[in-house]
């Protein structure tokens, strides 16, 4: 400090210069960008909010379905004319089941059976399956011919939407999927008290169906089990023990980078592109099945491996280096050190890092489509050789169906497969909580 | 005996040498004086050995003979069908047949003496017990299925039984050999490792397998349709041909493909990096802990979604609804299509916006606190900081996230798939509709199709221009990103 400098800055007290050009404008910057870092926050909650919010109000509806008990006359006339069940049983199995639930619904609502029209609607108003849910009553027990039971039939999808007010009834009549006169026969059963809204257990055990009221999720969450299943068994060991090579035993070569270089490479590659790798490999050259959950789980296998390896990495590396020193001191070799030591306490991280790959693989659709996993399949898969779909694929082809009925349930199926994925992802969140350790 | 079995008996050989081995070994470590002689390894080590020796060579060589005893059986077939049928590609299609016989043979369980005269009495003799075979095959194939069913049976009998004999001789070998001072653990170790290193390549195998097989079928396309009227044709018009007439009528170009998949990226990232950054931005810098700890989770949530579900959003939600709300303000018209690039765009622009703020989130916060500090230190507001110093200094890392999302909004599938449309055209109209790469994949691969039509073939070609196309973006990417890392670290 110099007394030259003095008499300078008594000037300036005297005089303050003013400093806050612009300021007014620079603070107005301020306070837009700030909006819109708020405006883009609010934009990615409002679309998640509307997404979850119309998937849930269309689709929650599909978790009840509404049923009918009718009292069911088992008449040994329609099924068993020439009483020869003793002999052939397969009368039972082609009897004309349809006619009895027609007949019970006509008996009931006390409609002449002679009136063809009114019978034709009448056997709108329940549900197709209803002949093979009669048949299995029958074959069960034959002894319930000849006998009135009864019996909870599955509306038709129409008449199901109907009781769930999703048809609009200022539409005419004749634009209309239900009649009239079927409005007042459901208002006439709900008076009686027999028609309920009990569970949907159907969507999640039916296999495929042209009739939405029959058709499930069953083969499809068997089929996705089934490839989850593969998943694990063939990503998670194959996965660690690579990610423990590269980690704890890989010299640093050529060799290796270019195992990194194609690692990293394989996590950004489409996924429609595994689908063609599994065309082409599993199905075309090795000869296996189309539309299997085998070659289904290992294309997903391969799709997730990268996944997994770059969980199980980072997990190997946040062991410190001081339980690696403390092995080795002690006179365990290399290998002991890593499985005895370094792996138990990885763990977690590894098995976090997997779930939320399976949780991944569970939602992948693109490449299923390719290996002929869009099939119609009635029947729950047995074993993973055996046609099967998947959930993903299975809410993709009820996307494409026309009828109404399947707009619920695609919105329903897609609501189970939003449920498996946040318990998978809670299942990963409460297992970092519970062991993860912060060295 | 099926391969389960083989391979179930093998392990099973290999458990019980685990067992007696690893008991002769504690044995042995009985009776030293340690004073005079230190054992090398510990029981379960020479155990070890000895299943990895009575197994690992067994189940090596089965697959290897299983391999080459399916090629000679191919080879026989593709050899014997060759000599009745003059052209190569009827013959594929005949030996798919002689397959089928073969099988169908097994089921019914017939053999050389009592094979059906003519391959239609064989068809009935099937379909009467549930086995579909073709139409179209002829005498010759059935006794040659027979031959095959002979030759793999033996093939199969000989594999097996070499299999066990391979894996009793490996135990009865590795029993024999335990010594005290025998370097066991050092062994299984050595094994260990090179599993450890076989499981590596996977991923190598992997990149090899996708290019391979996509690089075969695209040759095998391109000997069918020129490879520039491909690259560069305007015209996508494939005519599904009939099934093995092996007609080229269809024009392939990938021009309005590209352009689609491209525009639809374009209109996806001009929505999801503005918003993805700015959210990414204001989570960094401005966000209370409070607000970050719920608001970052929730966007999160949003690429958790699969992208199946994002697409019935926009057919049964989103598309819907621009249409009517074009429909609203350009007086009835409206000019916004159901399916269109813009409601694709949109979507697929909510699906990475996390992408785009999680990424960024990386790039930004690892620019040095002191550029931020010294910037705050000299008066500059924190969006002055932030546009003037954090970005410009982040901008390599950022280009390298925006090139990695675009990648994904290229490969994406199944948006497109239900939101973009099929209709391949050019048109810069964002409110028409388009189509993509990735759609013409799936809907050229999905159905009953001839396998070997250029109609089939072309999702190959579409497959490795897109595999091409992404990798490039991705290694690029990947080199700016970590161009960038070590700048700072």
């Amino acid at each position: 400090m110099t007394d030259a400098a003095l008499p300078h800055a008594a000037a300036e007290t005297a005089a303050p210069v003013r400093r806050d050009f612009g300021l007014k404008r620079r603070h107005a910057a301020e306070a837009r960008f700030r909006f819109y870092g708020i405006a883009a926050i609010t934009i990615g909650l409002a679309f998640l909010a509307i997404l979850l919010i119309s998937i849930f109000s269309k689709g929650y509806t599909a978790f009840v379905q509404t049923s009918i008990t009718v009292p069911v006359e088992f008449s040994a006339q329609i099924i068993d004319k020439d009483d020869k069940r003793a002999t052939d049983p397969k009368v039972l199995v082609s009897a004309n089941y349809p006619v009895i639930a027609r007949n019970a619904l006509a008996k009931a609502l006390g409609v002449d059976p002679a009136d063809k029209k009114a019978m034709k609607e009448i056997s709108n108003f329940v549900s197709d399956g209803s002949r093979s849910l009669l048949r299995d009553i029958v074959a069960s027990d034959p002894s319930v011919i000849g006998t009135t039971r009864n019996v909870t039939l599955l509306a038709a999808a129409d008449i199901d939407s109907a009781n769930k007010g999703q048809i609009d009834l200022n539409v005419p009549e004749a634009k209309r999927k239900v009649s009239d006169q079927q409005l007042a026969w459901l208002n006439q059963l709900k008076a009686a008290g027999q028609v309920s809204t009990p569970f949907n257990w159907g969507l999640l055990t039916f296999g495929a169906s042209s009739r939405p009221e029959t058709a499930g999720l069953g083969v499809a969450l068997v089929g996705s089990l089934y490839m989850m299943a593969i998943v694990l068994l063939c990503a998670l060991p194959i996965g660690v023990a690579a990610s423990i090579y590269l980690e704890e035993f890989a010299k640093k070569n050529r060799f290796t980078d270019f195992i990194e270089v194609n690692i990293n490479n394989l996590a950004a590659v489409p996924s429609i592109v595994y689908g063609l790798l599994g065309l082409a490999v599993f199905i075309n050259f090795f000869g296996m099945p189309r539309s299997a959950p085998l070659v289904g789980g290992f294309v997903l296998t391969l799709m997730t491996l990268p996944t997994i390896i770059i969980a199980t990495r980072a997990a190997l590396r946040s062991v410190p280096p001081s339980i690696r020193s403390a092995a080795l001191g002690i006179g365990a070799s290399k290998m002991q050190m890593v499985f005895d030591h370094v792996l138990p306490l990885a763990t977690p991280g590894i098995l976090t890092g997997t779930i939320i790959g399976l949780a991944r693989a569970l939602g992948e659709t693109a490449p299923l489509l390719l290996i002929g996993m869009v099939a119609f399949v009635a029947d729950r898969p047995a074993t993973p050789l055996d046609p099967a779909t998947a959930l993903p694929v299975q809410i993709y082809m009820w996307a494409n169906e026309a009828e109404r009925a399947f707009v619920e349930r695609t919105s329903g199926a897609i609501i189970v497969l939003l449920v498996f994925l946040a318990l998978m992802n809670l299942a990963a969140i409460l297992l970092r909580r519970r062991f993860e350790r912060r060295w | 005996m099926s391969v389960g079995w083989i391979v179930a008996i093998v392990l099973g050989i290999g458990a019980v040498a685990y067992f007696f081995a690893a008991q002769r070994a504690r044995a042995q470590r009985e009776g030293i004086d340690r004073s005079k002689q230190v054992p090398h390894s510990l029981p379960t080590y020479h155990g070890w050995l000895a299943f990895i020796l009575a197994a690992i060579p067994a189940l090596l060589f089965f697959l290897v003979f299983s391999l080459l005893s399916n090629a000679l059986i191919q080879n026989r077939i593709s050899n014997e069908v060759a000599t009745h049928i003059g052209d190569p590609a009827a013959a594929s299609l005949s030996i798919g047949i002689v397959h089928n016989v073969a099988t169908a043979l097994g089921k019914l369980g017939l053999s050389g003496d009592n094979l059906p005269g003519s391959y239609a009495a064989l068809r009935d003799a099937a379909s009467s017990s549930g086995v579909a075979l073709a139409d179209s095959g002829e005498d010759y194939m059935v006794p040659l299925a027979a031959g095959v069913n002979a030759d793999s049976n033996g093939y199969r009998f000989i594999g097996q039984g070499l299999a066990l004999l391979f894996s009793l001789a490996g135990a009865v070998f590795a029993y024999s050999r335990i010594r005290i001072r025998l370097r066991a653990r050092n062994q299984v170790e050595r094994v260990v490792l090179w599993s450890l290193l076989g499981a590596s390549t996977v991923a190598i195998l992997t990149t090899v397998g996708i290019v391979l097989s996509m690089l075969g079928e695209t040759i095998h396309f391109f000997s069918d349709v020129n490879p520039l009227t491909f690259f560069f044709g305007t015209v996508w018009d494939p005519r599904f041909a009939d099934a093995g007439s092996g007609a080229t009528n269809g024009q392939f170009g990938l021009i309005p493909l590209l352009a689609g998949t491209l525009y639809i990226a374009l209109v996806s990232m001009l929505f999801a990096v503005p918003v993805g950054l700015m959210a990414a931005v204001y989570m960094g810098e401005y966000a209370s802990n409070r607000v970050r700890s719920t608001v970052k989770p929730l966007l999160e949530l949003l690429a958790g979604i699969p992208t199946i579900v994002y697409g019935i959003f926009a057919v049964v939600t989103l598309g819907p609804f621009f249409r009517d709300l074009s429909a609203a303000l350009a007086g009835g018209f409206a000019f916004i299509q159901a399916q269109s690039v813009f409601t694709a765009g949109i979507v697929m622009g909510v699906m990475l916006i996390p992408v785009v703020s999680s990424l960024s989130d990386d790039v930004i916060t690892a620019v040095p606190r002191a550029m931020r500090d010294g910037s705050l230190a000299l008066g500059a507001t924190r969006s002055e900081t932030i546009r003037k110093v954090i970005l410009p200094a982040a901008l390599p890392g950022i280009v390298g996230a925006l090139l990695l999302t675009a990648s994904r909004a290229i490969g994406e599938t199944m948006i497109v798939v239900l939101a973009a449309g099929v209709a391949a055209r050019l048109s810069v109209n964002p409110f028409e509709a388009m189509t993509t790469i990735t759609v013409k994949i799936v809907n050229q691969l999905t159905g009953d199709l001839e396998f070997n039509s250029p109609q089939t073939l072309v999702a190959f070609a579409l497959g490795l221009t897109l595999f091409a196309l992404t990798l490039g973006m991705n290694v690029y990417a990947l080199y700016i990103v970590r161009k960038y890392r070590e700048q700072y670290e």
